[in-house]
This record gives C-alpha cells, sequence and structure tokens, in this order.
C-alpha cells in the first residue's frame, strides 16, 4: 500500500526540483492535449515554447512580456514571504497604468527630463495607494487581504474602463475608449533599437534583486519571514505587526504600479483597456515557481513571459483559441502544488500487518476476572 | 499473584523512521498490581502505551491478555476487553454534561438510558469517592473534576486495566491525595493499573511494582517502596547525567521589579483574567509562582514582557515605568522572558539557530542601520550552544530538529548571554530529560549570583522548592502572597494552588483584593 508520510526534514532538493517536474509534466499533458485536438503535438509544442523565441524580436519580446511580470512577482514575494495573500498585483497594475496616464496627460507634448520620473512616480503611488486600501482593512478590520484584493482588482478594472470611456478618453480618437498617444518625454527610453524592448526591463531585474538582498541582509526582510513563519514568535519577539504589513502592501503596491506605469509609457504609449493580459495574476504563479528567490523568479517570469508569446503562435500558427495561455499557466501551477507536497512529504510503502492469531480475536469483555 | 498476568507485553518492537521508540520491551502487569512505567521524555512510554491501547501496532513482539495471545484491532476492541485510558490532555467536550461526553463512549444500547446511566455514574463515583454530578457541563469543571470524568468513564465500561499518563502533572497536592485514594481502591478490588510518570516519589508512595524505561529499551524494574529516588533515577537517566543542582542560599539586594495592583482582562475567550497582582522581585532572588496551568500563567508572562500593555505605573523595573513598553523596549531594559511554549513562540520552528538567536537577541549589536550582521549573530549563537551544551547538527540546523530540552538550553542560553537583569521563565523544564533540566536549573541560579532577579513559574512543585527562595501560587487570575520558602509547607501551598487565600489575608496585607 503507499501512503505519504511526513518527512522528518523538509527536502531541500525537491524545492528545487519541483518546479522542474511541474514544467516536464505539463509538456506531457500539453502533448496529450494537442493530440486530443486532433494536431501535430511535436510542432504544437515547437510553436507553443520554441519558435517565438528563435530570433532576436522574439527574444526582446520575451523580456517586454517578462518585465512587468517580475516586478509584480518581486511584489508578491514580500508579501507572500510574511504570508500575506495579496492577490491584488492586477489592480495595483491597472492603478498604477491609470495614475501614469493622468500625469503623462498632463504635459502633453511638452519636453523635459524630469517628466518621466513624474509620470513614473505617479504610477507607483496610485499602486501603492490602491494596495493601503486593502492594507488599512486588514491592519484595522482584520479583514482578509485574499477577499479585498480580489474586490479591489475589479474596482480597479472598472475605474479604467470608466477613465477610457470617459475623462481619460482621447477627444480626437474617433470615441475609441483609449486616451490620448502620450508626448515622447513621457516615453520609456528603448533598450535595444529595432525592437519594442524597453528600460522596464532594467526595473524589473533591478527590484528582484532588490528583493533578493532584502529578505537575505536587512532586519525587515527578517522580521517580515519571522511574522510569515510564526506569528507568535514575532509576537514574542516584539516585531511591530502593522508596520510590516503596510511596508508589504506598499512597496508590493508601487512595484505594481510602477509595472503599469512601464506598460503605458512602453510598448503601449497611451492607456488602453487591454492593458494588461492579466500580469497581475500570472505573478503569482511566478513567484511560487520562482521559490521567492531572485534568480527563480528572473528564470519563472521568463517562463510564464512564454506562455503569453505562445498563446499567440497558437492563434497564428495551430488555429487554436488564445485560451491556451491561461491552459498552460494552470497546468504549470497545478503541477506545481501537487509537486511541492513532496517537499514535506514522501510516499513510503507500507506493509499491512496481518499476525496470525487464531481464535483470540474475539472479544472477551463478558468474562469476568 | 494468580496463574496468569493481567497484561503480558514480550519483546515489543516499534521502529519509526530515524527512531526505534521501543526497542524489545517486556513488561508483565499482575491482577490488581499498580504498576508503574518510569522513564525520561522519549524514553518511550508514549509509543508503548499506544501499542496496549490499541492506536498503533507493534513491528514485532506479543501481547497476551489473561494469559492468551492478543492482537489488538483498535482502542474501541481494547476498551471492549477491559483496556481503558486516561491521557495527560482530556477528550472532552466542554460544552456537554458529564453524562453526555460518558455516553458518547459507550455503545448505543447503554448511552440511550440517560437515567440509568446517571445513575451507574452516580453509583460509581461515590463507591471510589470521586464526587461527581452527572448533569453540571464540563466546562465548569476543574481539571481534577475533568480527571474524574475520564477515569469514571474508564470504570463505567468495567475497565480490568487502567492506564493513567502523568496523571497528577495537572493536579494540587490535595487532588493527588485524592487520586491515589481512589487508585488504591480500585486495585484492591482487583483492577490493575499502569501508572505513567517521570515523578518518583508518587511512584514510590503508590505503586507495588515499577518498570524502568531508557532509550526505548527496558533498564530496570524495582520495587520502589524499598528503592531509593536516586537509585531510581539512575536508572531512568543513566551514569553520566548529574541528579540534581546544588543551590546555595541566595542573598536578595534592592527591590527590582514592582507589580501593582495589575489586572488584566484576556483577549482569549478561555483565556483566565488576571486580578489586581501585586508583587515585588528583588534583584539576587529566585521567586517561584506555583499552579495549575491555565490559571493566568500565560497572561502574566505577558504581562511581564510587554505582550499585553498596562498602565505605566503598574508595570515598574529598575525604577522605570514600564507598563507601556512593548517587548522590544522592556527586552532593552533588560528583561528576558522565555515563554511556555519553546516551537511557535519562543523559536521559529523551521528557522535555523541562527535566525532564532536573532528572533530576540538583535540588540546585541547585530543590527546596524537596518542591515544585519549575519557573521556577529552566527558567533553569538555558537556561543549559546557551545557555552550551554546544545546538542544540534550546527547552527544551521532547524530549530525543529532538536529535542525539548537541547532547544530549551538554546533558548534560555540565548535571553543568559544577554546578561538580563530579570528573567521571567515559564515551565521551563516541562517535558525536559533530566540532565537538560539540571542544566537549566543552573543556568537559572548563575543568573541569580550574577545579581539578576528570576521569576519561575512552574507546576513542578519539586523544581519550585528546591530553586526558590520566596514562592507562591496562582489561581483563577489571583496571586498569593509570596514567603519564603522554607516557611511554607507543600500543604498551604496546596490550598493556594486551589484559590483557598483566606488564612493568608492576615499573614500579607496585600493578599488578596
Amino acid at each position: 500500500m503507499l501512503s505519504l508520510e511526513r518527512r522528518q526534514v523538509d527536502s531541500r532538493l525537491m524545492e528545487y526540483l519541483s518546479p522542474v517536474l511541474a514544467l516536464m509534466l505539463t509538456i506531457i499533458t500539453g502533448f496529450l492535449i494537442f493530440l486530443g485536438l486532433d494536431r501535430d503535438p511535436v510542432e504544437g509544442l515547437r510553436l507553443f515554447f520554441i519558435v517565438p523565441i528563435s530570433d532576436a524580436v522574439g527574444v526582446a519580446e520575451l523580456g517586454l512580456k517578462a518585465a512587468p511580470l517580475l516586478l509584480c512577482a518581486a511584489g508578491l514575494t514580500i508579501c507572500y514571504r510574511a504570508k500575506i495573500w495579496n492577490i491584488g498585483a492586477e489592480g495595483h497594475f491597472l492603478m498604477g497604468a491609470v495614475g501614469a496616464t493622468i500625469a503623462a496627460l498632463q504635459f502633453g507634448e511638452g519636453t523635459g527630463f524630469w517628466i518621466l520620473p513624474v509620470v513614473l512616480l505617479a504610477g507607483i503611488a496610485c499602486g501603492a495607494l490602491w494596495s493601503a486600501i486593502a492594507a488599512f482593512l486588514k491592519t484595522h478590520f482584520h479583514c482578509n487581504e485574499i477577499l479585498t484584493t480580489i474586490m479591489l482588482n475589479y474596482i480597479a478594472l472598472n475605474l479604467l474602463l470608466y477613465a477610457v470611456h470617459g475623462p481619460l478618453k482621447d477627444p480626437y480618437g474617433f470615441s475609441f475608449p483609449q486616451s490620448a498617444m502620450f508626448g515622447d518625454a513621457a516615453l520609456l527610453p528603448m533598450l535595444i533599437p529595432g525592437t519594442r524592448l524597453h528600460i522596464g526591463l532594467l526595473f524589473a531585474l533591478l527590484a528582484a534583486v532588490a528583493v533578493g538582498v532584502l529578505f537575505a541582509r536587512t532586519f525587515i526582510g527578517f522580521q517580515l519571514k519571522v511574522l510569515g513563519e510564526d506569528e507568535k514568535a514575532a509576537e514574542f519577539a516584539g516585531f511591530p505587526r502593522k508596520r510590516l504589513i503596510w511596508f508589504a502592501f506598499l512597496v508590493a503596491g508601487g512595484m505594481a504600479g510602477l509595472a503599469g506605469a512601464a506598460e503605458v509609457t512602453g510598448p503601449i504609449g497611451q492607456l488602453i483597456p487591454q492593458v494588461s493580459p492579466g500580469y497581475g495574476y500570472t505573478a503569482i504563479i511566478v513567484v511560487f515557481l520562482g521559490r521567492m528567490r531572485a534568480i527563480g523568479l528572473i528564470l519563472a517570469s521568463a517562463l510564464l513571459a512564454l506562455t503569453f508569446l505562445g498563446g499567440e503562435m497558437m492563434q497564428i500558427g495551430m488555429n487554436l483559441p488564445k485560451a491556451m495561455t491561461g491552459l498552460f499557466q494552470g497546468l504549470l501551477l497545478f503541477y506545481l502544488l501537487t509537486c511541492d507536497a513532496f517537499i514535506h512529504y514522501r510516499i513510503r510503502l507500507t506493509r499491512k500487518h496481518v499476525t496470525a492469531s487464531a481464535g483470540t480475536n474475539t472479544p472477551l469483555a463478558t468474562q469476568e476476572s | 499473584m494468580t496463574a496468569a498476568a493481567r497484561l503480558r507485553l514480550e519483546h515489543i518492537v516499534k521502529e519509526y523512521p530515524g527512531c526505534r521508540a521501543n526497542d524489545g520491551i517486556d513488561l508483565t502487569v499482575a491482577p490488581g498490581e499498580i504498576h508503574a512505567l518510569l522513564g525520561e521524555n522519549g524514553a518511550g512510554k508514549s509509543t508503548l502505551m499506544k501499542v496496549i491501547y490499541g492506536v498503533i501496532q507493534p513491528d514485532e513482539g506479543t501481547l497476551y491478555w489473561d494469559g492468551e495471545k492478543l492482537t489488538l484491532q483498535g482502542p474501541a476492541h481494547a476498551r471492549q476487553l477491559g483496556i481503558g485510558m486516561v491521557f495527560q490532555h482530556f477528550s472532552l467536550f466542554e460544552t456537554l454534561t458529564v453524562a453526555e461526553n460518558i455516553a458518547l463512549g459507550l455503545p448505543a444500547s447503554e448511552a440511550r438510558d440517560r437515567k440509568k446511566l446517571e445513575q451507574r455514574i452516580r453509583d460509581v463515583s461515590t463507591h471510589y469517592g470521586m464526587a461527581l454530578d452527572p448533569r453540571r457541563h464540563v466546562h465548569s469543571l476543574s481539571t481534577g473534576e475533568r480527571q474524574r470524568v475520564e477515569i469514571v468513564r474508564c470504570l463505567i465500561q468495567d475497565s480490568r486495566l487502567l492506564i493513567l499518563d502523568e496523571p497528577t502533572s495537572v493536579l494540587t497536592p490535595q487532588e493527588v491525595a485524592d487520586l491515589f485514594r481512589t487508585l488504591r481502591q480500585l486495585a484492591s478490588e482487583g483492577c490493575s493499573i499502569l501508572f505513567i510518570s517521570h515523578k518518583l516519589q508518587e511512584v514510590r508512595d503508590l505503586c507495588h511494582h515499577a518498570t524502568v524505561l531508557r532509550n526505548g529499551k527496558v533498564t530496570g524494574e524495582c520495587d520502589p517502596t524499598e528503592t531509593s529516588t536516586d537509585a531510581i533515577a539512575r536508572l531512568m537517566v543513566g551514569d553520566e547525567t548529574p541528579l540534581s543542582t546544588d543551590v546555595p542560599p541566595a542573598t536578595p539586594g534592592a527591590p527590582l521589579l514592582e507589580v501593582s495592583g495589575l489586572s488584566y482582562a484576556s483577549d482569549d475567550p478561555f483565556g483566565t483574567a488576571l486580578r489586581d497582582i501585586t508583587m515585588e522581585l528583588r534583584a539576587g532572588e529566585i521567586v517561584g509562582i506555583a499552579g495549575v496551568a491555565g490559571n493566568g500563567q500565560d497572561e502574566l508572562l505577558r504581562a511581564l514582557s510587554g505582550e499585553y500593555k498596562a498602565a505605566a505605573n503598574q508595570v515598574r523595573f529598575d525604577g522605570q515605568a514600564v507598563g507601556q513598553m512593548g517587548p522590544d523596549a522592556r527586552r532593552r531594559a533588560g528583561i528576558a522572558v522565555v515563554p511556555e511554549e519553546r516551537l511557535g513562540r519562543g523559536a521559529v520552528p523551521d528557522m535555523s539557530l541562527v535566525d532564532n538567536t536573532l528572533l530576540t537577541a538583535s540588540a546585541q549589536g547585530m543590527v546596524s542601520k537596518g542591515w544585519v550582521a549575519y557573521r556577529k549573530v552566527r558567533e553569538y549563537a555558537a556561543r549559546v550552544r557551545d557555552r550551554f551544551q546544545v546538542k544540534s547538527d550546527g547552527v544551521e540546523a532547524t530549530a525543529r530538529s532538536l529535542s525539548g530540552g537541547n532547544l530549551q538550553k538554546f533558548i534560555i542560553g540565548r535571553e543568559a548571554l544577554q546578561a538580563p537583569k530579570l528573567l521571567v521563565a515559564s515551565h521551563p523544564t516541562w517535558g525536559v530529560d533530566v540532565g537538560s533540566a539540571v542544566a537549566i536549573h543552573q543556568v537559572l541560579v548563575e543568573l541569580r549570583d550574577k545579581g539578576a532577579a528570576v521569576l519561575l513559574i512552574s507546576e513542578d512543585l519539586d523544581e519550585l522548592f528546591e530553586l526558590c527562595t520566596r514562592m507562591g501560587a496562582l489561581c483563577g487570575g489571583r496571586l498569593s502572597p509570596l514567603v519564603p520558602t522554607e516557611s511554607l509547607s507543600i500543604e498551604q501551598l496546596g490550598q493556594w494552588m486551589a484559590g483557598d487565600f483566606a488564612d493568608a489575608a492576615g499573614e500579607v496585607n496585600h493578599a488578596v483584593a
């Protein structure tokens, strides 16, 4: 008989092996799905995972998609290490995009090197402000942050839609729900000429490294870890619980807000309703797949960025819906969580104890001594 | 002795991953015998008990019940045979009555007729001198009364072997005396009793025969009434471990901690409110607070550590009003605390000893401008480890991987090395092996001799009488007077533990509000 047994010590090996295993299982399942859909599975997988990054432009596109994922994931890592289950990166991202747009539109075609920093700061501030609502609700009313942040995501989306249909709508835009194009001074410089890759990727890499350093070297990072591991110990040590929660929410909000700002000031250049294909949600997968460590986050954000590109290739090359992106992301998370069980548990073969003991199994309760 | 033993175990082996909990144990219990099973934590007592009660199956070995070979299918089967068990932590529903709780363990046919059952409960409890009202709700019962419910529950099922796991740890001395009277009567009527304990004096008072375990093996059998406590203790701990601490007399100095009129309503609905606590601690003395757990000990600890805040002047320390300070500020002022839960409060289970050092010792120059100097943290952790002989797989080992005694030595060492002026320790040797307990006692005495005040909150009366300069008891959130240990009788302390402060009022005027 097979049984799951708690390990004496968590498996370090499994902690790092689990994402790799999950990816392999995802590919195998993808193979079977292509078979089931009557498509050539090898060609399908090649289109999904390899073709998108087979040239320089493709790699640049990968970086373009990985940057917002990585920024959101870096912020979420701070929350998740402290076991604050902030699901609100999507909302922070959208509000960051709206905030940056409001700022950018004030400057029109104006020039000045300070315009871009102001626009980005406006995005960071709006993301952090949006996050602050959930922080306030958690620290003052003990509201569960999972619920509040999800709800705030929908509110943020509707605010964005209101903005592009109303106050921020381009007056010369033929009534399309989108803002005016930003002036050049409000756009991010390019990283590689000839591609769409902008310096937002540098922000993201910097954020990932900063989060790594935060947890490896600083006392506040340590306090956040203790808060996540063992709230009673944090209380016993006298760590400032509320301040730590505020810190995690504000930094996560600011980073996701910056990601939103970098999206409208980068490849898009204006605010549109589809500014995010779900970066804030996908970033959650990045955090867990990347084991909440800087290098891991960078690799995982690249992989998840690939699923967005792969999904587009499916539409073009295989006549399959874009939902393939969500399907592969979901599979990946599902297998990751499954494999993660083996960090704490292991499978053990147990033999059933059947001792031959004839005649003694009958209850003897009625006998008197 | 009759021909067939009530219970006989032959070469019981039970192996867990990484540990052979029972390693070939033989045990024989005669009818009507009170048999002690002695051993330190981790010696394999609990595992053996679970084997006898059918909770787990042994890997090897055979059980004989009344001379017949037996394979237990589970606890229900064991109960059916007449094996009853009283666990250390009671399994009672607080919102149900005594009779309802007992009915839950009975076959439907017997449980249905509530009137008859209540009568049986009354009969059994009066017969054995354990007053018990079947209609009372369990939440209104004292710990001692709850234990009676557990015992009556076994007796009503005609138990012929009663297993008691550390039954006295939750009782006042008077309640212990009552329990022993009941157990002796039971034994005289032919019921066998397996009494699991590590308190030698009790075993000598009560038991006819003792089996001693160490590291999963039987290290000796003896007649406890004729064997000295020291000789039994040697069987339990082996030859190398010192058995007790030398405690030279204390020389108390100036008052250090003053608590006055401290009341605190607990946030926890099942907590105990502190009521008008007033006490004074002097430098260079160990003050003990006895009492059954759950009488406000945890609240008192939190009020002193700063986890609960009081009015500034209700807690004064070293001439400073600290009542409004949080744990961090109080630690900087010189108050160190060792909480009762060592895993999951005193230490973070899945973090390394290095990280757990940083948890409370960060003020020892380990953090500058928000950056952690991990080299210093590691050095400090290594110092704690060497100085207090913490057995661990390096300082990067997780707190969870240490045994209870070693982790406690680490936690106390971590606090002691910070040279606190006051150390508050709650149940510091609970569940700790004798060797570690002696080492922990030595640390407390050393701190005292260096001029620190030590507040020792404990359930272990032997420990308190051995170490304390002055002591009292906490009951229902109220504190008895703290009197010099040599002038305190165990009877008096027992009364205080039961909340009877009546005759104390004249002795010390701040006794009771």
